[in-house]
C-alpha cells in the first residue's frame, strides 16, 4: 500500500490537503480562517485533477504549427479545463463569503463563529449598519 | 405564576398554525410559557437541567474538536484508500486518457484553428460551460455589490477615510513605471490565448491587478473618469451578450451542418482560430472588471 502511495503521491498529497482544509474548518472560530481552510480544500482539488491528467514524459498541450498533433505527445487536456472552472468558482465563493463575512462583522462586531451565534441567540447587535 | 392562570398561554394546534405562518410573537410566547412551567412546579427540575447544559457546554468544546479530529481521520483515511486503488499516476494507459482526449488533441487544430489544444477545448468545443463559468463571476461580483455597496447616508464618512489621502511619491512613481507594462503584458496573453498557454481568464486577471494598483496608487477620482459603476457595468454586460450571441450563432450553424462565415485562419496566426480571440477578449474584459470590482467594493464599497 505504501508503495502505490508513492506512486500516487500526488493525489495522496492531494487527499492530505483537503483533510487539513476541512479540519480548519471545523476547528477554526474565526471565520476568515475558516475560509481559508475552503480554500486549502479547492486547492487540494486543483492539484488532484492535474496530477490526474499528467502523463509521463508528455508535453503541456500546445501543439506546433503545420505539425500533426498526436494523442501520444500529449497531456490530457480535459481535466486542465476542469481546473479553471474549479478557479472561477472557488474565486466567486471566495469573494461572497468574504462580502457576508464583512457585513456580519459590521453588525455583530466580532469575526468569531460562537460569539456570533452567542450574540444572535442572546439578541443583542451592533446598529452600525444603516440598512440591516 | 401558575401556569393555568396564565393570559398568555395557548392551546397546542394554534401555536402550531402561528408557526406555521411565521408570526414571531411565538418565541416569546413560548419561552413565557416553558418559564411558567419551570419557575412554578419545577424548580428542582430546572435547577438539575441547568447544571447538566453548563456541564454539556463545558465538555461540548473538547467533544466538538475530538470527534472533529475524528471525523477528519477517517474522511482522510477512507480517501487515502481510495487514492489506494486509483490506477497508476503517469500511466498513459490510464482510463481517463480515452478517446475524448485523443479527439480533441488529434482534431482540434484542425477543427478550431487554434494551437493552444486547451483553450480549443474550454472555448469551442465546450464554450457554453465558459460562458456559464464567465456568469459565475459576473453573479459574483453582483452579489458582492447587493452585500457591500453603501448607501448615500453612509458616503458622508467614506470622506475621511484614508482612500483619498496622499499616496507616498515611492508608490506613484513605480505604479507609473509598472502600471502600462502590466496591462500590456495582460494584452498579450489575452490575444495570444490560442496560440500559447494564457488566456482569457489569466490575462483579466492580471489587467485587473494593473487596474488595482493604479487605483491603490492614484487613488479613487482619477480612475473613477472611465472605470465607474455605469461603465463598468455596461461593458460586461455588453461582453457577455457578445459572447453568448457570437457562440450561439457558431453553435446553430455547427449544429445544422450550415456553412458558418467565420473564417478559421492559419493556424499559429494571431488573427486564427475562429472565434477563439474574441471571446477571449470578452472574457478578459470581464474578468479584469469583476477583479477591479472585487477590490473596490471590499475597500470603499463603491466602484
Amino acid at each position: 500500500m505504501i508503495k502505490l502511495l508513492t506512486i500516487n503521491h500526488f493525489e495522496a498529497a492531494a487527499v492530505i490537503l483537503f483533510g487539513i482544509g476541512f479540519m480548519n474548518m471545523l476547528l477554526q472560530d474565526n471565520l476568515i480562517k475558516k475560509f481559508i481552510g475552503l480554500n486549502i480544500m479547492d486547492t487540494a482539488i486543483y492539484l488532484y485533477l492535474v496530477s490526474y491528467g499528467y502523463i509521463e514524459g508528455h508535453m503541456a498541450p500546445i501543439a506546433e504549427a503545420g505539425k500533426a498533433a498526436l494523442a501520444e505527445e500529449f497531456i490530457n487536456p480535459v481535466p486542465s479545463g476542469l481546473v479553471l472552472t474549479g478557479i472561477v468558482v472557488s474565486v466567486s465563493v471566495t469573494a461572497f463569503s468574504l462580502a457576508l463575512i464583512q457585513r456580519l462583522y459590521k453588525k455583530y462586531g466580532t469575526l468569531s463563529f460562537d460569539e456570533v451565534l452567542r450574540k444572535l441567540r442572546s439578541g443583542e447587535a451592533n446598529t452600525y449598519d444603516s440598512d440591516s | 405564576m401558575d401556569y393555568k392562570s396564565d393570559p398568555n398561554k395557548i392551546g397546542k394546534w394554534e401555536r402550531f398554525f402561528k408557526w406555521v405562518n411565521g408570526e414571531d410573537s411565538i418565541d416569546s410566547v413560548w419561552e413565557k410559557e416553558m418559564r411558567s412551567k419551570i419557575t412554578g412546579k419545577r424548580k428542582k427540575r430546572r435547577k438539575t437541567i441547568e447544571d447538566t447544559i453548563e456541564r454539556i457546554n463545558s465538555y461540548s468544546k473538547k467533544i466538538y474538536i475530538i470527534l472533529s479530529v475524528f471525523i477528519t481521520v477517517v474522511y482522510i483515511g477512507i480517501l487515502l484508500y481510495t487514492v489506494y486503488e486509483l490506477p497508476e499516476h503517469g500511466n498513459p494507459l490510464n482510463p481517463a486518457n480515452n478517446e475524448v482526449s485523443q479527439r480533441y488533441i488529434e482534431h482540434g487544430v484542425e477543427e478550431t484553428g487554434a494551437l493552444n489544444i486547451v483553450s480549443a477545448m474550454i472555448l469551442d468545443y465546450r464554450a457554453f460551460d465558459t460562458f456559464g463559468e464567465t456568469v459565475v463571476l459576473f453573479t459574483a461580483v453582483i452579489c458582492v455589490a447587493i452585500l457591500l455597496r453603501r448607501t448615500d447616508e453612509d458616503k458622508t464618512d467614506l470622506e475621511q477615510d484614508s482612500f483619498k489621502s496622499d499616496r507616498g511619491d515611492i508608490l506613484k512613481f513605480a505604479a507609473r513605471l509598472v502600471f502600462p507594462i502590466v496591462v500590456l503584458y495582460g494584452i498579450y496573453v489575452i490575444i495570444n490565448g490560442h496560440i500559447s498557454p494564457g488566456g482569457g481568464f489569466a490575462g483579466g486577471t492580471i489587467i485587473g491587478a494593473g487596474l488595482i494598483l493604479y487605483s491603490a496608487a492614484f487613488g479613487d477620482e482619477k480612475i473613477k473618469s472611465i472605470l465607474n459603476y455605469k461603465s463598468i457595468t455596461v461593458t460586461t454586460v455588453s461582453c457577455l451578450l457578445i459572447y453568448f450571441f457570437s457562440k450561439g450563432y457558431s453553435f446553430f450553424t455547427g449544429g445544422n451542418h450550415i456553412e458558418s462565415v467565420i473564417p478559421k485562419g492559419t493556424p499559429g496566426n494571431i488573427l486564427s482560430g475562429g472565434l477563439i480571440l474574441p471571446l477571449n477578449i470578452c472574457v478578459g474584459i470581464v474578468v479584469a472588471c469583476t477583479m477591479y470590482g472585487f477590490y473596490s467594493y471590499f475597500t470603499k464599497g463603491d466602484i
